[in-house]
């Protein structure tokens, strides 16, 4: 495990971070967030938790660029060198029809590239997809049908495809539902994995606690506006976790 | 088409002689240019579950066929066509700005437009007989003119699917992901329902209203029976609409009776064969 650095200041000491100032958005009068502040380094895991109706997908999609909001939301480059961020997003999936004709090969090409899958697809661009999917060591899937891999697989696919081109920033919405037990720990061992070899900023929303400990840099407590910043053990054990949800776990995440 | 019937004439059939049962051979070519059109359209039609809707449009090319005709037009189709049209862009608006259910929508939209129709065919005391013909489809009257403007459709359909196809199908399997990867689909989605208006109301004269869905959504559902990944699902809903459409015609010249009866009844058969062999492989 890196070691954790929580910063608060502005300076990210010439490393590359992502800042997010007074981030702010509205829909329809309603405030989905109000005034966050976020701070992550490349390389750190952040684990954003809070109960359904958080703001959890508000604070990514805004990130993505898919809202609109006030506040800042910036990206610096090793050697502090502001750039719009390349952000790489796995979103949560909907179930497929176990008889859609997808195979994976199709939704990845269709993904990626401009040549219509329909025809046939060139060698190289087999070889691309079949490339992408490795990194997630996930190559013997590429002529299964979406509709017939698990929840394990198909995170890793979307994985796959998240990382092509190989963004800044990668985001995960609630990349545990659906998953095993033993395809969790697979994607959790991938995304420590993909880290260190890419150095990136991984952001994910979860509702597991348990495991939180194990791979998260950083945990933000988020229920509209951020409630609580630190490692897991810290926000775990804060009163303001357990006001948010009514519950007392122990140190090693565990509920009691 | 002077060649093209010199073509024909060399086939071994009876009705391939030269001279002779120049509507067949019309017929031939129609479906020579109809069937891949509708098995390009199928794979769209069925994955992204527009079969009600495309339906829906069957129905409301006969109501304007009947304003065509209540407003005294001598080619009535072309009032349908615009009807189909008009109706096909509003049901794609509809559908994004409102609450209800899509299948609601379009089952308000198609009720309303075949009760619409039934009122002005009947105006006055009127005899609904005279629409028969668009109900069972009529061989007898592919014209030339109709197959070019359905080979034009067809090299349109082909351009949008090269374009966008890889768009659309993400926005249909995926949308979340075709969202996060910035695709907006609204126009080539109201692109490809209009060219569906077209196709159906073009050729429902000729195939007719109550079967011309089935050409849309059979070649799709049994190609998806059997199929692995897209281009096996294209191929077989081109190959299923092309050999159906061959042997539904010839079937109907043997029979005598309706040839879009006897496509669907091929297709059918296809479906059922399709879906015995799916079952095994599963």
């Amino acid at each position: 495990m890196r070691p954790v650095s929580i910063h608060g200041g502005d300076s990210c000491h010439n490393a590359c971070c992502l800042q997010v100032k007074g981030l702010s958005v509205t829909a329809e009068n309603e405030p989905l967030l109000q005034d966050v502040d976020l701070h992550i380094h490349c390389g750190q895991i952040v684990a954003v938790i809070g109960p359904n109706g958080a703001g959890k997908s508000t604070l990514f999609r805004a990130i993505l660029g898919q809202l609109p909001y006030t506040g800042e939301i910036r990206f610096e480059r090793a050697g502090g060198k502001r750039t719009r961020p390349l952000v790489g997003y796995v979103p949560q999936s909907p179930a497929f029809d176990p008889g859609d004709p997808v195979s994976v090969l199709d939704l990845f090409a269709a993904a990626i590239g401009s040549w219509p899958v329909f025809l046939p697809v060139p060698k190289a661009l087999r070889r691309r997809v079949l490339d992408c999917l490795e990194r997630v060591h996930g190559g013997e899937l590429i002529d299964k049908r979406v509709g017939m891999l698990s929840g394990g697989e198909l995170q890793r696919v979307l994985l796959a495809m998240a990382l092509e081109p190989l963004p800044h920033i990668l985001i995960l919405d609630e990349p545990m539902s659906g998953v095993d037990i033993e395809g969790e720990r697979q994607l959790m061992d991938m995304l420590d994995e993909i880290r260190s070899t890419f150095d990136l900023s991984i952001l994910l929303s979860t509702h597991d606690f348990a495991t939180l400990g194990q791979y998260a840099d950083k945990v933000v407590l988020l229920k509209k506006t951020i409630l609580k910043v630190g490692t897991a053990r810290q926000v775990l054990s804060s009163p303001e976790f357990q006001s948010v949800f009514h519950l007392t776990l122990g140190s090693d995440g565990e509920v009691q | 088409m002077e060649l093209w019937y010199s073509l024909v004439s060399l086939l071994p059939l009876d009705w391939a002689r030269a001279d002779a049962m120049f509507f067949m051979k019309n017929a031939l070519l129609a479906i020579l240019v109809i069937s891949p059109l509708f098995g390009l359209m199928s794979t769209m039609v069925v994955s992204n579950r527009m079969s009600f809707f495309s339906d829906a449009l069957g129905h409301s090319a006969f109501t304007g066929i009947a304003i065509g005709v209540l407003c005294g037009l001598a080619e009535p189709l072309w009032c349908a066509v615009v009807f189909s049209v008009a109706l096909a862009v509003l049901f794609t608006l509809v559908r994004r700005h409102t609450r209800l259910a899509s299948d609601t929508v379009i089952g308000v939209f198609s009720s309303t437009a075949v009760a619409l129709g039934i009122f002005i065919a009947t105006l006055d005391g009127g005899s609904f007989s005279k629409f028969n013909t668009y109900l069972i489809g009529d061989i007898l009257s592919v014209s030339p003119g109709r197959i070019g403007l359905l080979a034009a459709i067809l090299l349109a359909v082909i351009v949008l699917w090269l374009c966008s196809f890889n768009q659309l199908m993400l926005a249909s399997v995926h949308p979340a992901l075709a969202d996060s990867r910035g695709i907006r689909v609204v126009w080539q989605e109201a692109l490809f329902s209009c060219a569906v208006a077209v196709v159906v109301t073009v050729s429902m004269t000729w195939v007719g209203l109550l079967v011309i869905n089935s050409l849309l959504v059979l070649p799709g559902a049994a190609a998806r029976n059997v199929a692995r990944n897209m281009r096996q699902y294209h191929l077989l809903c081109i190959l299923f609409a092309l050999v159906s459409g061959l042997c539904g015609l010839q079937l109907s010249y043997l029979l005598e009776s309706s040839t879009g009866a006897c496509i669907t009844l091929c297709l059918a058969a296809l479906f059922v064969l399709t879906s015995l062999l799916g079952r095994g492989r599963r």
